[in-house]
């Protein structure tokens, strides 16, 4: 090896060993931004911790439940004679109502559970009809029907897909990337097939079942907005202030 | 040259069967109820089981069905035309509905996948008018009246002025349709709930995107219209001896009289299945019959333009008379 080339050997030996020792020689930016302040993971203390319950309901005589025609498909005329589900309403309790805190957890980050939600189709209907998933919890969506169904999701916020689940026992699992409340669910075989997820970031969320009740547990103390949304009836907001292990009772009444 | 005539004609058709099924599927909103492409919920378009055609499957499947088929015939009408058409321009016709058909079967199959985009949903009902009117000139150009220039009539008229209000009127119904089409598949179709006013009032008194389109296809109706009647009018005024020109005239004042009872009750009877899909359908059916009476008025320039006839012979009319005709050549 002539002088040059053990010159230019060491010269690249050199420059190899700074290149490991600066990290791969990326640059760091001469003044980096001031770090965000950090969120906070898992932040409810179990001994402060409150709970609103509420109810939901109806004032006025909801529209008389239509007949769905189910002649399209033999097997989901076989199982029995559906009506229109728009309205479940128990006394004056409003089912089926999707109640979630809009506001007031602030930068408060919250662990995503691994356990998926379900939505099922089953006796050619959404089972259950309205309910919620955090973001990034799976979702797990079934046929137990033995017939096909097409599972149409329409977000805004999220990606729109649309699957097909043609025998019985076929499931798909899927996740949601960003809050949003609601994604619409539609089967575009059986049109009179509908459901609705509230996508949200935190896990205070509930959907109001017999007697339009509903409960939002394990809540910080603070002053939250609270939304109530119906799939006919739209929205309700209302402020409510929580002190450590407080259970303040609420109600959100839609008019027809 | 009959059977070919014919067999366009067949073509032709099942093409507006094809779009009756095709408005079927976007008035029942079935048209993602079969989510994948080119199967069918992983089978074989072919083999899937009837016993599986349920709810919009219904609809969208039977739709691709057909579609295959009509794609099929053209593909037999386009290799019939390359081995036995003597004209090539015909035979261009041939190649160029062949295109026209497989793009269509893309653009189907692209609006399935990418959950029925706006631009590609009216690209493919836009394209479909186009393949139904390539179909019917086919059958045009290939019929013993244009072969023999409807001699039977006499000499076929070089009337400019119909050529010309022919053509533009045929422009316009297109332009209709693709207004039509964007109104359709934009969720428009009911955007003013009565007609023929609009908010009860002739022109809408509030304005948003879904009105405008939707005003903006009672306008095109109008103008169509106007010219359809325009057309027709010059062709009964100057050309009453001419049948070649007043039967589709006639059938055009039917179809638009039929269309717009159609396009009433769409709306005032927020949009019935059958009615919607009927207008869909004749919509296509009144442009190809602009098409037909373009065709028809240009006949004579035809013979001119592109080589006129290379040869005659003399043929038995009707009651005893004869005529000659071209029996090859650039007509």
């Amino acid at each position: 090896m002539s002088v040059r080339a053990r010159t230019l050997f060491l010269a690249a030996v050199i420059a190899a060993a700074a290149s490991v020792a600066c990290g791969g020689g990326e640059t760091q930016p001469a003044s980096a931004p001031p770090p965000a302040a950090a969120p906070v993971t898992n932040p409810v203390d179990p001994a402060t911790a409150a709970t609103i319950t509420g109810t939901v309901t109806l004032e006025g005589k909801p529209p008389t439940a239509e007949p769905i025609n189910l002649a399209s498909d033999d097997y989901c005329a076989k199982q029995g004679s559906k009506t229109t589900r728009t309205f479940v309403v128990d006394g004056r309790g409003l089912q089926n109502v999707f109640v979630y805190v809009k506001d007031g957890l602030g930068n408060l980050k919250f662990p995503v559970p691994t356990t998926p939600a379900v939505l099922d189709q089953q006796g050619c209907w959404y089972e259950p009809r309205v309910f919620g998933i955090q973001v990034g919890q799976p979702l797990d969506i079934l046929n137990s029907d033995e017939t096909l169904h097409n599972v149409h999701a329409l977000p805004m916020a999220n990606r729109e897909f649309n699957r097909g689940l043609a025998l019985k026992g076929l499931k798909f699992t899927t996740t949601f990337t960003a809050p949003e409340v609601m994604v619409p669910f539609k089967c575009d075989v059986h049109k009179w097939m509908n459901a609705w997820i509230g996508v949200v970031a935190h896990p205070f969320y509930a959907t109001s079942a017999a007697g339009g009740t509903f409960s939002l547990k394990g809540l910080p103390p603070g002053t939250y907005t609270i939304e109530a949304w119906h799939e006919k009836l739209g929205t309700m907001t209302q402020m409510v202030t929580l002190g450590a292990k407080e259970t303040k009772p609420i109600t959100f009444t839609f008019k027809v | 040259m009959q059977m070919r005539h014919l067999y366009s004609a067949f073509v032709a058709a099942c093409t507006a069967v094809l779009i009756f099924a095709g408005g079927l599927v976007t008035s029942t909103e079935s048209g993602l109820s079969v989510p994948d492409w080119p199967t069918t919920y992983g089978y074989s378009m072919f083999t899937f089981p009837l016993s599986k055609m349920v709810g919009g499957i219904r609809f969208e499947h039977t739709h691709r069905l057909i579609a295959s088929t009509v794609g099929f015939l053209i593909v037999v009408l386009a290799v019939w035309l390359w081995r036995a058409e003597s004209r090539a321009w015909v035979r261009r016709l041939g190649y160029i509905a062949l295109a026209a058909v497989i793009a269509q079967g893309l653009l189907g199959g692209l609006t399935v996948l990418f959950l029925l985009p706006d631009p590609i949903s009216i690209a493919h009902a836009g394209l479909a008018q186009i393949v139904f009117g390539l179909t019917m000139t086919i059958a045009v150009v290939t019929s013993p009246g244009w072969m023999t220039g409807y001699a039977r009539w006499g000499s076929a008229p070089d009337d400019r002025a119909l050529q010309r209000i022919a053509v533009v009127t045929a422009a316009i119904v297109y332009g209709q349709i693709i207004v039509g089409a964007t109104m359709r598949h934009t969720g428009a179709g009911l955007a003013i709930p009565d007609f023929p006013l609009a908010f009860g009032h002739l022109i809408p008194p509030t304005w948003s995107q879904p009105i405008a389109i939707h005003f903006a296809h009672r306008v095109g109706a109008l103008i169509a219209t106007t010219s359809i009647v325009a057309t027709t009018a010059h062709a009964f005024y100057h050309h009453r001896q001419r049948m070649e020109l007043v039967r589709p005239s006639l059938l055009l004042l039917v179809l638009l009289t039929a269309q717009i009872t159609l396009g009433a009750l769409t709306v005032l009877t927020g949009k019935a299945v059958l009615i919607n899909s009927l207008h869909v359908v004749t919509g296509g059916c009144v442009l190809a019959t602009t098409i037909v009476l373009a065709l028809r008025a240009h006949r004579a320039r035809f013979a001119q333009t592109l080589g006129g006839v290379v040869r005659q012979d003399v043929v038995a009319g009707p009651e005893g008379t004869a005529y000659t005709i071209p029996s090859r050549g650039h007509v």
